[in-house]
């Protein structure tokens, strides 16, 4: 007894020091998993679990975000070679858990509204997160495999969560359908990477690329690959489910399926490019990326024009998002990716933080959503409105909010890589899109309303809304911070 | 190198008051008015010790502050001013308190909103004035077009809404193409001097070097977006618009400074920066200001509503502007940047008076007003002089602007033909006809309508308002050379850039 005792002190004492590491390079993620098991526990067994498991993942989501930033150095590659820790993949991890706690604050009067109250909400909203926070900092296939499933799957059902709304059902049977379709292509994509790279590492796909990428079938695999994460970001052609889902889905799910979906997919889309940044190799996929950025501001600007709905409007102001940062990957050196990741950032906080607005002022039962809704919103709620003008402006690129930078600094990049003609593309759409963003400015300031605008309700909404805002404030006028923080962790 | 912070202050005040506007309960109207007032004022404070202390013999750019502000993309935040600049900054800061007390009684809604607004206008059009990073200069171009839609599009006539949306999506349409055009300078920079940068007194040295078949689109993107501010013919369609359907205070600000913006533009970036470029454009760009001059009077000519008749008295103003500014002597250069300020001043005037009529009877069409000089005597009387101003007669502002440019013209070795001049001089007959006539039917004559005896002359307040602006008019007709010799080196310098001569050494020049 005591040998076996001493033996297993041994044990403990040689494999301690490995815990204790792995333990604090897996620590943000480990919350969130701690987070979902405890909430499924307290979700079975206690019957206060509607107010306790709301602050309970904001709680979770925070820590998380802080252990993130306070862990930016630790940078590593750990569990033989398959995830990476540190470094711009915290800064991912921010994103998306500052994304979903402010999804989560203003969902708790959004769930209120609806009277249909589930605890999986909160369990999957968390999954979900931890799904895309394996995507981002994956090193290995099979992790940015397991992640996109965990991450989809959570959506889909998050889409439909209202299971009264018809139109909720609709938005989950469609995602669900045409992401399945798009993860198999994925599949596909994977199984040829697979075959003619034989490893699923991605430090060693990055390394042999450039012999790689001369077996049409590797380039075939790459291709199929990125179509499917093309679907994933939204990005036209492979845009069709995004206004039916947003409008459908739950109004501050749409917010973070919006950001922290389209960020997690775009970190895979980063790291599997990560062979041509360096400018090592030729960037293959670069007209692909192009064309597809170029289709996708327009068309996204242009089709935003027409849309009464404010979420299928929103939902069409992603697909153009999505083209800019697109732009980034075409363009394809070190400036552009940090480029794409300081526009994420922004990006998530203006779009949660719209959606936010958007959930407060919403009617029971899908009423409000309409432009019309909006008219007047200026006398009646006046904080609202303004916060709602401030992202709007952000949107639309103006200064001095994030937005603005974002866009600035891609732009840099894609003239830095001779695709100017590209970024005077993503001029062309952003003076477009200026009408519809500003139409709902026009609508909240400028027009009387007929009627009076319905009761718009809480005060967490706020809390998030304001947040959000402070954060773009603060990205746009200071922007320098957290680019130095980006460009240092790419070299 | 120590920075002065003086031009800093400058900014920070406004924006400092409009954020603590928003703290100030709304009801408390009178006390916002009176805050909104005493904040512009400072500021005017600030810019007057800046005129004092600005040395007119030097030739560089002065009460220089420069911060790093984003390391990676070489971003600071630059700021100073030279004899051009000032000009502006004090038309500025003398127009926004003028404007701001004007409103004392037309503004009557959502007054805290309004003195937010102005206040985050006049930094916007400071900023512009004194930036000397390219970046800095966009940010502070693009945020200003904010605070201008909302003043049009709230307080605005009834079709607010189609002139505050045209002019915010024209505006930011050529703008979004100088940004294309700055990105561009930038990525160039970085391949003559090794970093990626949008600081104006390094991009000096780079963008004359830059060859002229790719210089020529960064001109014509820098000049289009000017172009459409100015406005140049033919992207004055906004302005019209936006100058009736604004709000008095509106148009005084959007006629006295925006529109001095893109001439300021012209001056500072596209003639210095593509020198080769401005020179072989300079015929075409001054047919189209020829053409503004006589368009823009023509169509005042048939206007029956008195503030669109003066908002097309803008685009033929502004012409003369452009051509100075194209004709590249010193003369002319002199001439376009105290026409600027005439400008400023006399048509802010005029846009003053019809707000003030406006006020008393609601309607701005010429027929319904007739023989009012025997009603309102005072008034008749600030009509005239204003009028007498726009039009340019000797003794007063607009003379000495308009003789200097089409002296500067004749002259001129890159325009090379008299026919500008020519042309151009027929748009002060053109001026006078519009604006006499104008006056005629306002003023002289017999008593049109019964309804006019009751009005009422100018109140102390208008009176306030007005003399200061008059004092101006006088002074520089009569005694220009106390404005002129601020921004003779200034103007010196540009045209020197512009025709590719040897510039003395700007660095050794800056003085705090």
């Amino acid at each position: 007894m005591a040998e076996s005792l001493t033996a297993v002190q041994k044990l403990s004492n040689k494999y301690s020091k490995t815990y204790m590491q792995d333990f604090i390079n897996i620590l943000p993620l480990s919350i969130i998993a701690s987070g979902i098991f405890i909430s499924v526990l307290i979700e079975m067994y206690s019957k206060y679990s509607e107010e306790i498991l709301p602050w309970f993942s904001i709680i979770m989501l925070i820590s998380s975000a802080v252990s993130s930033i306070a862990l930016i150095n630790n940078t590593q590659v750990i569990y033989n070679g398959t995830l990476a820790t540190g470094g711009n993949v915290y800064i991912f991890y921010f994103m998306f858990t500052m994304g979903a706690a402010l999804t989560v604050f203003s969902s708790i009067d959004y769930i209120k509204k609806y009277g249909s109250y589930f605890g999986e909400y909160y369990i999957l909203l968390l999954s979900s997160v931890l799904g895309m926070m394996l995507m981002a900092g994956a090193k290995d296939i099979f992790t940015i495999f397991m992640g996109l499933e965990l991450m989809s799957v959570c959506f889909y059902v998050l889409a439909g969560i209202n299971r009264k709304k018809s139109g909720a059902n609709e938005a989950s049977l469609k995602y669900f359908l045409l992401g399945a379709f798009a993860t198999g292509i994925i599949v596909y994509g994977i199984a040829l990477i697979f075959g003619t790279a034989q490893t699923t590492s991605i430090e060693i796909i990055v390394a042999n690329f450039g012999v790689l990428s001369h077996n049409i079938l590797f380039i075939a695999g790459m291709l199929l690959f990125i179509i499917g994460f093309s679907f994933k970001i939204a990005a036209f052609p492979f845009h069709m489910w995004a206004p039916d889902v947003y409008q459908g889905a739950s109004t501050a799910v749409a917010g973070l399926m919006s950001t922290g979906g389209k960020a997690a997919a775009f970190s895979v889309l980063i790291i599997i490019l990560s062979a041509v940044f360096p400018g090592n190799n030729v960037n293959v996929f670069r007209p692909y990326f192009a064309v597809i950025a170029a289709l996708s501001m327009i068309y996204g600007s242009i089709v935003a024009i027409s849309q009464t709905n404010i979420k299928r409007m929103l939902a069409y102001s992603s697909i153009a998002h999505a083209g800019y940062m697109c732009i980034g990957l075409a363009a394809g050196n070190y400036e552009s990716v940090a480029g794409i990741i300081f526009y994420l950032a922004a990006y998530t906080f203006m779009n949660v933080g719209v959606f936010a607005v958007v959930a407060m002022i919403e009617g029971e039962n899908d009423t409000n959503l309409e432009l019309s809704g909006y008219i007047g919103l200026s006398r009646k709620n006046p904080k609202l409105a303004a916060l709602m003008a401030l992202f709007m402006f952000s949107l639309s690129g103006l200064p001095p909010f994030a937005g603005f930078f974002g866009k600035y600094y891609i732009f840099i990049s894609a003239v830095e890589a001779n695709l100017t003609w590209l970024a005077i593309v993503g001029i062309a759409s952003s003076v477009i899109s200026v009408y519809f963003y500003l139409r709902v400015i026009v609508l909240m300031y400028f027009s009387e309303p007929e009627t009076e605008p319905a009761v718009v309700g809480g005060g967490y909404g706020v809390f998030s809304a304001v947040i959000a805002a402070l954060l773009i404030l603060v990205l746009g006028v200071f922007p320098g911070s957290l680019l130095s923080l980006i460009t240092a962790y790419l070299k | 190198m120590e920075q002065s912070l003086l031009l800093t202050y400058l900014l920070l005040i406004p924006l400092a008051g409009s954020l603590l506007l928003l703290f100030v309960n709304k009801a408390n109207e009178t006390f916002i008015k009176w805050f909104g007032l005493i904040i512009s004022s400072a500021v005017f404070i600030v810019s007057m010790i800046i005129y004092y202390r600005f040395d007119y013999n030097l030739a560089g750019f002065q009460f220089i502050d420069n911060f790093i502000w984003i390391n990676k993309i070489n971003v600071s935040y630059h700021v100073g001013i030279d004899g051009i600049s000032l000009l502006l900054v004090l038309l500025t800061t003398f127009l926004t308190p003028v404007t701001l007390f004007s409103s004392w009684n037309s503004i009557k809604k959502k007054v805290k909103e309004f003195t937010f607004f102005m206040l985050l206008l006049e930094v916007g059009m400071l900023g512009v004035f004194v930036s000397l990073d390219l970046f800095l200069f966009y940010i502070f171009w693009e945020a200003m077009l904010i605070p201008m839609y909302f003043i049009i599009g709230i307080w605005g006539g009834d079709r607010r809404i189609y002139a505050s949306v045209k002019f915010f999506i024209y505006t930011m349409a050529g703008s979004l193409l100088m940004l294309i055009a700055i990105i561009w300078l930038g990525v160039y920079a970085a391949k003559f001097t090794g970093a990626f940068t949008t600081s104006l007194p390094d991009l000096y040295k780079v963008g004359p070097n830059i060859q002229y078949e790719i210089q020529k689109y960064m001109f014509l993107a820098f000049l289009v977006s000017f172009a459409i501010k100015v406005p140049l013919f033919p992207f004055h369609t906004w302005l019209p618009d936006a100058h009736v359907q604004a709000p008095t205070a509106g148009s005084v600000i959007l006629a006295g400074v925006l529109l001095k913006m893109g001439t300021y533009g012209i001056l500072r970036f596209c003639l210095p920066l593509f020198p080769q470029s401005a020179v072989i454009f300079a015929p075409y760009v001054s047919v189209l200001a020829v053409i503004g001059i006589i368009y823009g009077a023509l169509v005042a000519m048939v206007q029956t509503d008195m503030k669109k008749l003066v908002a097309y008295s803008s685009v033929s103003h502004l012409g003369f502007v452009v051509l100075g500014i194209f004709a590249m002597t010193t003369e002319a250069v002199q001439g376009s940047v105290i026409q600027m300020v005439n400008h400023g001043l006399s048509t802010g005037a005029l846009f003053l008076l019809v707000g003030m009529i406006y006020d008393r009877t609601h309607t701005r069409e010429i027929s319904s007003y007739g023989g009012i000089a025997k009603i309102i005597p005072l008034f008749s009387v600030a009509l005239m002089f204003a009028s007498l101003s726009s039009i340019g007669l000797p003794g007063l502002n607009g003379f000495i602007g308009e003789f200097l440019i089409l002296l500067g013209s004749f002259k001129s070795p890159v325009l090379n033909s008299w026919a500008f001049t020519i042309f151009a001089a027929s748009g002060v007959i053109f001026a006078a006809v519009y604006m006499l006539w104008m006056y005629q039917r306002v003023v002289f004559g017999p008593v049109t309508h019964p309804g006019l005896n009751s009005l009422k002359d100018l109140t102390k307040r208008e009176i306030l308002i007005l003399v200061p602006i008059f004092i101006f008019i006088l002074w520089i007709g009569v005694y220009p050379g106390t404005f002129l010799k601020l921004s003779e080196k200034s103007s010196n310098v540009v045209i020197r850039q512009a025709l590719g001569l040897s510039v003395p050494d700007l660095k050794s020049a800056a003085k705090q």
